[in-house]
């Protein structure tokens, strides 16, 4: 505690003493107040206010604390006279603030920043926001959890899908987090639609729970109601840093994704707001990441060699640098449509998904290897159908269904109700894990 | 004879025709401006998408849409279950605790009273991560019994868990209402039955049962509508196959144009108001009131050792059950790390440390604006009851319901409202805009928990008879005389459960919060827990937080309790 303390005083020091021999050019050149809407936790928020105000002492940063959505909210109703910085993971969010002409097209002059994370672009192409640290999806366990339960701690997505973590597992639903719908949409064009969705419905039959929100999983590891969660790194890392029992692996194919920072559009202290941009991407702000208490990855390179021994960094370690492809067009595409087939299939029938997989894992641990071709073929029955989501990759993308999940333009004809897709896909998932289940029921005592 | 020509003669004016007074009209009109400003309109600019074609025409259409999902309908039907469970769940928590509050001469009365406010109090987040401490499949409860006998409780899973949960949290509103009532009734009545020879079950039944009953029926009616319309607890215990949850994960996702979340919303008000309207009609047609006052409730009775005995092993059993989310969030506060154990690794006081300095900012805020909050809620509350019950006004029953319809509002679809509706009006002294004045905040605590202190109104209204009022005015004292003088104070208990209830509660609320708070120093409690418990590092100053939370709501409450006895007592001195 104390040496975390220590660290991070030195750091904020550090920064002041920089900081405050540029102070008499800079000063004059920003307005005097700054008003920053964001979803970030004060272990984030505060180091960076107190720097930045150390640096431009004749401003004074407010920060407005509100989740995603309320800040997403809050922009769009005050757009007559807006605060002037949204500051927060979610690419979603950003990308809902650029379509509705929210946010203001900066160019940072910063240099020394990379280009991409990954597979992953860390800017917006069209310049509206820009990403300032990256983060990478992992799996966060708690290692307590684990030996009580004598689970050993996993570190593939793969081997989620084992029967031993079944109960075991949290994530919070894409819908409701951008980063997860990111990873999700990174094993579906990492494995194809097909096999994608096959490996999210077998770990989705292991899960014990769907939260709603994104910090919703490392509190419930952290407190041991569940052993094993998906989550962002830092999550994983600054609870670990914090005392809790937990530890954090990033599998070998990981999303890589960044967090942002953007102008609202007409802000009102344009420059400060400018200046806040840069800072953040400045050596010092970037430094700043490296706290224990925040731990994110910096995006600017050379930032890297003050980090301390062991900190990942997603540009030269092979394993997280490699990654996969990412095909930003279609992800676009079928954005909500991904959402919201995930919540009908996973989130809101994940009790029948959990009895239709522990029906299979029950059936294939009793059968073993042993099983005539009968059973065999209804295992291999019920598996399909509990891994099967009734939306082809063709359609995912085809506009009179994806269309149905976005606003309709003004003089467009308009396409279908996204409730009209909604319940077809929830009877159809009902439908799959109860049978599922019979079958695989059926092949215990299959002759 | 003569006073029937002489009203046959004289004119009656026009207020006269409309069944009320001016005052009384007055009084109408202002609760309703109220409420078309800060309830309907708002409101109305946001869930209009409910009725909005997709090419932008009126429709009916997503209405269908929500019949034709099976999931919706499992949901309505899993909202209706629970809450109507809840209902008898409390009621088992309740009554008994009301009955040895009102029967009984048993020392603690007051604290008692106190302690049952607490659960209304449940601080965000930390109350979800304390409850899952003690009772979550790996909470304390649970490792313990899972260590000495090898089994575990489901207490915090599926629909009975979100009833259990419920219970524990909403049984308040039955205990205040029903002892409101009860000590209304006076101990004459009791004697006089009991002089005729009612006794036991009999003078229950026939006597205290039927009076108490208002009180009884205000406090279940609000534990249903506010079970079925809670989204906390679902959330807390993952349970999303209920409307409320369905509701908001539809209107709180980003990006989501889908009007689903404003349908649910929509049914989800009327199913409230049709609960209200239900509660109604089982006290109509009957008469609650009695003339006799100041007798201070049932007349108390002295325990039998044995009966004290396990009165008391009963309330403590009962206190710890509903306060162990409170101990939770206490040891919480105070622990360093806590995971997957029975008990914290170690105590801490550095959390406390850490919330010192903000926290006063907090706590004035907080008090500031749930008092206020509260104070409009008993004046508003106490008026609309007063002309509901009292006067023939055309309409005062639709704004009655219009006021109830509030307690099945979201917080967030408010706050929206709020904001659009009023983000564009500038305070003449500041030019700060209107929406995001700290007021607002009361604005919107005051509405969503307008209903608490009008059904507690409308209960102690319904057991004061109106001779006492017609006396008054035969002694020549005029409408505003009787009521201050007459009416108010013979109703205190139940403007004071009113009171409480919109105060407590106030003090937690989250989601409106969220979105109409426009800078730190303005921001009350909860806003100040939410900020911490986004992080690992912030669970602890976050419960620190959560606690000073509950001790301020305790506190209050307990002052309010004491005003109002010794109030009770100079009144029945001087009767």
């Amino acid at each position: 505690m104390t040496s975390t303390f220590a660290r991070r005083a030195a750091v904020v020091t550090a920064i002041a003493l920089v900081a405050g021999a540029m102070n008499a050019v800079r000063a004059q050149d920003v307005e005097n107040r700054l008003v920053i809407v964001t979803s970030f936790s004060k272990d984030i928020t505060e180091p960076y206010r107190q720097a930045f105000q150390k640096k431009y002492p004749g401003t004074t940063v407010e920060v407005q604390n509100r989740n995603t959505n309320a800040a997403v909210t809050f922009i769009r109703e005050t757009r007559s006279n807006p605060p002037d910085i949204m500051w927060a993971s979610a690419p979603d969010a950003f990308e809902v603030l650029k379509k509705d002409k929210l946010l203001h097209k900066y160019q940072p002059k910063a240099t020394g920043i990379a280009a991409k994370v990954g597979s992953y672009p860390i800017n917006d192409p069209d310049g509206t926001f820009t990403g300032f640290a990256a983060s990478g999806y992992g799996i966060m366990y708690n290692t307590r959890y684990l030996k009580a339960n004598n689970i050993p701690a996993p570190k593939e997505w793969d081997d989620l899908k084992k029967p031993i973590y079944f109960g075991h597992v949290g994530i919070s639903a894409p819908s409701r987090s951008g980063t997860t719908h990111l990873t999700v949409e990174t094993v579906l064009q990492g494995k194809g639609w097909d096999k994608g969705w096959a490996t999210l419905l077998e770990i989705g039959g292991n899960l014990a729970q769907v939260s709603d929100r994104s910090f919703g999983v490392p509190d419930a590891v952290n407190s041991g109601q569940y052993g094993v969660g998906i989550v962002i790194d830092f999550f994983g890392l600054s609870a670990k840093a914090s005392g809790f029992p937990v530890d954090f692996v990033y599998p070998t194919v990981t999303a890589i994704v960044p967090a942002n920072v953007g102008i609202i559009a007409n802000a009102r202290n344009q420059r400060a707001a400018e200046a806040f941009v840069e800072f953040l991407l400045s050596d010092e702000g970037q430094q700043i990441l490296l706290d224990p208490k925040i731990q994110r990855l910096p995006v600017r390179l050379d930032t890297y060699k003050k980090a301390p021994a062991g900190y990942p960094n997603p540009f030269t370690d092979a394993r997280l640098a490699k990654g996969i492809t990412f095909d930003s067009d279609v992800s676009e595409q079928r954005y909500q449509l991904l959402n919201s087939l995930y919540d009908r299939v996973v989130t809101f029938r994940l009790k029948e998904l959990n009895a239709a997989w522990k029906a299979i894992q029950t059936a294939e641990a009793k059968l073993g290897g042993k099983a005539n071709a009968t059973a065999k073929d209804l295992i291999a029955q019920a598996r399909k159908l509990a891994s099967t989501v009734p939306v082809t990759e063709k359609e995912a993308v085809d506009p009179s269904i994806a269309g149905a999940f976005q606003a309709v333009k003004k003089g467009q004809k308009a396409a279908s109700r996204q409730a009209e897709f909604e319940s077809r896909w929830d009877a159809a998932a009902l439908k799959n894990y109860t049978e599922a289940k019979t079958l695989a029921e059926r092949a215990l005592t299959a002759k | 004879m003569s006073s029937r020509s002489t009203i046959a003669i004289a004119r009656p004016s026009l207020a006269h025709r409309l069944g009320g007074s001016p005052a009384q009209i007055a009084i109408l009109a202002g609760v309703a401006l109220f409420l078309i400003a800060f309830l309907i309109v708002p409101i109305l600019r946001v869930i209009m998408v409910a009725f909005t074609a997709p090419d932008g025409g009126l429709t009916l259409i997503h209405f269908s849409d929500f019949l034709d999902n099976a999931l919706l309908r499992d949901s309505f039907w899993n909202s209706i279950y629970v809450a109507a469970m809840t209902v008898v769940v409390a009621s088992l928590i309740a009554v008994p605790l009301a009955t040895i509050i009102a029967r009984f001469n048993f020392r603690g009365a007051a604290l008692i009273h106190t302690l049952g406010v607490v659960p209304l109090v449940m601080p965000p987040f930390v109350g979800a991560v304390a409850m899952q401490l003690i009772y979550g499949r790996n909470g304390s409860i649970n490792l313990l019994l899972n260590e000495w006998f090898g089994f575990r409780i489901p207490f915090m899973e599926g629909l009975n868990g979100v009833i259990f949960v419920e219970a524990l949290h909403y049984f308040p509103f039955i205990l205040l209402n029903l002892s409101a009532s009860l000590s209304n009734i006076d101990s004459a009545m009791e004697e006089s039955a009991q002089n005729l020879g009612a006794h036991g079950l009999t003078l229950f039944r026939r006597i205290i049962f039927p009076l108490a009953l208002p009180g009884y029926i205000a406090g279940a009616a609000l534990v249903f509508v506010k079970v079925f319309d809670d989204l906390a607890t679902p959330l807390l215990l993952n349970v999303t196959n209920m409307l409320a949850p369905q509701a908001y994960l539809k209107i709180t996702s980003v990006g989501i144009t889908d009007p689903m979340g404003y349908v649910i919303s929509v049914i989800m008000i009327l199913c409230s108001l049709g609960a209200m309207a239900l509660a109604g009609l089982t006290l109509r047609g009957r008469d609650f009131s009695t003339q006799q006052r100041g007798g201070g409730g049932l007349s108390r009775r002295n325990m039998s050792r044995a009966g004290n005995i396990a009165a008391g092993a009963f309330i403590v059993f009962i206190l710890l059950l509903v306060l162990s989310p409170h101990i939770g969030i206490f040891l919480l506060s105070i622990a360093t790390i806590w995971s997957y154990a029975v008990l914290p690794d170690g105590f801490t006081l550095a959390h406390y440390i850490s919330v010192f300095r903000e926290s006063g900012q907090l706590i004035s805020n907080t008090i500031l604006y749930c008092g206020l909050a509260g104070l409009i809620d008993v004046v508003l509350g106490a008026s609309l009851a007063y002309v509901v019950l009292r006067t023939r006004l055309p309409g005062r029953k639709l704004v009655e319901q219009i006021a109830m319809s509030a307690v099945a509002v979201p917080g967030l679809v408010l706050g929206i409202g709020l904001l659009r509706t009023y983000y564009d009006v500038q305070l003449p002294w500041s030019g700060e805009s209107l929406a995001t004045f700290w007021f607002m905040l009361v604005i919107a605590y005051a509405v969503r928990r307008l209903p608490y202190a009008l059904s507690a109104a409308a209960a102690a209204i319904q057991q004061l008879h109106v001779s006492l009022e017609e006396a008054a005015e035969n002694l020549g004292a005029g409408k505003l005389t009787t009521l201050t003088r007459i009416v108010v104070p013979l109703m205190t208990g139940g403007l004071l459960a009113g009171f409480v209830t919109s105060f407590a509660t106030a003090a937690v609320e989250l989601s409106a919060t969220l979105l109409l708070v426009a800078r730190a120093s303005d921001a009350p409690l909860a806003y100040g827990i939410y900020v911490y418990m986004q992080s690992a590092a912030g669970r602890g100053p976050g419960a620190a937080l959560g606690v000073i939370a509950v001790v301020v709501v305790s506190i209050a409450t307990y002052l309010a309790y004491r005003v109002a006895e010794r109030e009770r007592d100079l009144k029945s001195r001087t009767f």
